[in-house]
């Protein structure tokens, strides 16, 4: 008795989950923290990568210059 | 990963720490400039940052007139570098703000202008370095003219302004920094944001001058 609510439980949920998934007015609770607050958080991260990268290519320099330092015993 | 200094990690958490609250901290709702108020941490440190750097080219300038050292000169002509290129990206990012808060990105305000007139200044530093060639006279021409430069930059952008009508906050009876557009909150990310831009600009002047020490190094073998 028991595991046949369950199954019908189970065909009804499989039979509405397109419209679950479909439905325009329907809120799924998803990992929104990106898309929250108008997607501020999308702008920090890009913001932040470009710094990254930019900081990165300092450190690209810095490796390079440090070399040419060593082999010309020129100090910093 | 190479060994740098310890204040350029400073540099790094600064302006990391600088965007994120930049973007994200709460600052007071205010008309016309609204969001845009986060500028603040962007555009101003960017002016701080020059004066810094300039302020050490002076530095340097006077180091050199007293003890004739070439090493001098290289530090005060990369500061007056980046100096320069600190102030066209303060001039650009206000030209844009003032579009959009002052509804247009020119509009002769004593300070825009001011700060033009300065930069100008400043090429005219370049200009006077690369017209000459003996390397003693161009260091004592250049020291001697970049220290009068700043002394007429520096009441040109902070005290002039102050005495006449502008748009700036802070001239022409405005109240300035505090009163009506920073709170305690935004001061908790500006001064950070300031010493973050402003050792950045150090960072790229210290790879500027040991490119000219190693240059220096080159031409004289």
């Amino acid at each position: 008795m028991i595991s046949r609510i369950f199954v019908r439980a189970i065909a009804l949920l499989i039979f509405m989950l397109p419209f679950a998934v479909l439905g325009q007015d329907s809120n799924p609770e998803m990992a929104d923290t990106m898309r929250s607050s108008g997607k501020i958080y999308v702008v920090v991260s890009c913001v932040l990568m470009v710094l990254a990268g930019l900081i990165a290519f300092l450190f690209v320099v810095e490796k390079r210059l440090s070399r040419l330092e060593k082999e010309n015993q020129v100090n910093k | 990963m190479p060994k740098i200094s310890w204040w350029k990690w400073v540099s790094i958490l600064l302006l990391m720490y600088a965007i994120v609250l930049g973007f994200l901290g709460a600052v007071p709702r205010l008309h016309i400039v609204n969001e845009s108020i986060r500028n603040t941490y962007f555009h101003v440190p960017m002016w701080f940052g020059m004066i810094f750097l300039l302020g050490a080219s002076v530095w340097n300038s006077i180091q050199y007139l007293r003890h004739s050292r070439l090493e001098y000169d290289m530090l005060s002509h990369a500061y007056v570098q980046v100096g320069i290129l600190f102030g066209a990206l303060g001039l650009v990012t206000g030209m844009l703000w003032a579009n959009y808060t002052w509804g247009a990105p020119w509009s002769n305000d004593p300070k825009q202008t001011a700060s033009a007139i300065g930069l100008l200044i400043y090429f005219g530093y370049m200009v006077l370095r690369g017209s000459l060639n003996s390397e003693k006279e161009r260091a004592k021409v250049s020291a001697v003219y970049s220290i009068f430069a700043f002394a007429i930059f520096i009441p040109l952008i902070w005290v002039l302004p102050r005495f006449t009508d502008s748009l700036h906050p802070g001239n022409g009876g405005n109240p300035a920094f505090g009163k009506y557009d920073m709170d305690n909150q935004m001061r908790m990310v500006f001064y950070p944001a300031v010493i973050g831009w402003t050792l950045m600009g150090f960072w790229l002047g210290n790879l500027i001058v040991r490119i000219s020490r190693l240059q220096n190094k080159f031409s004289a073998l």
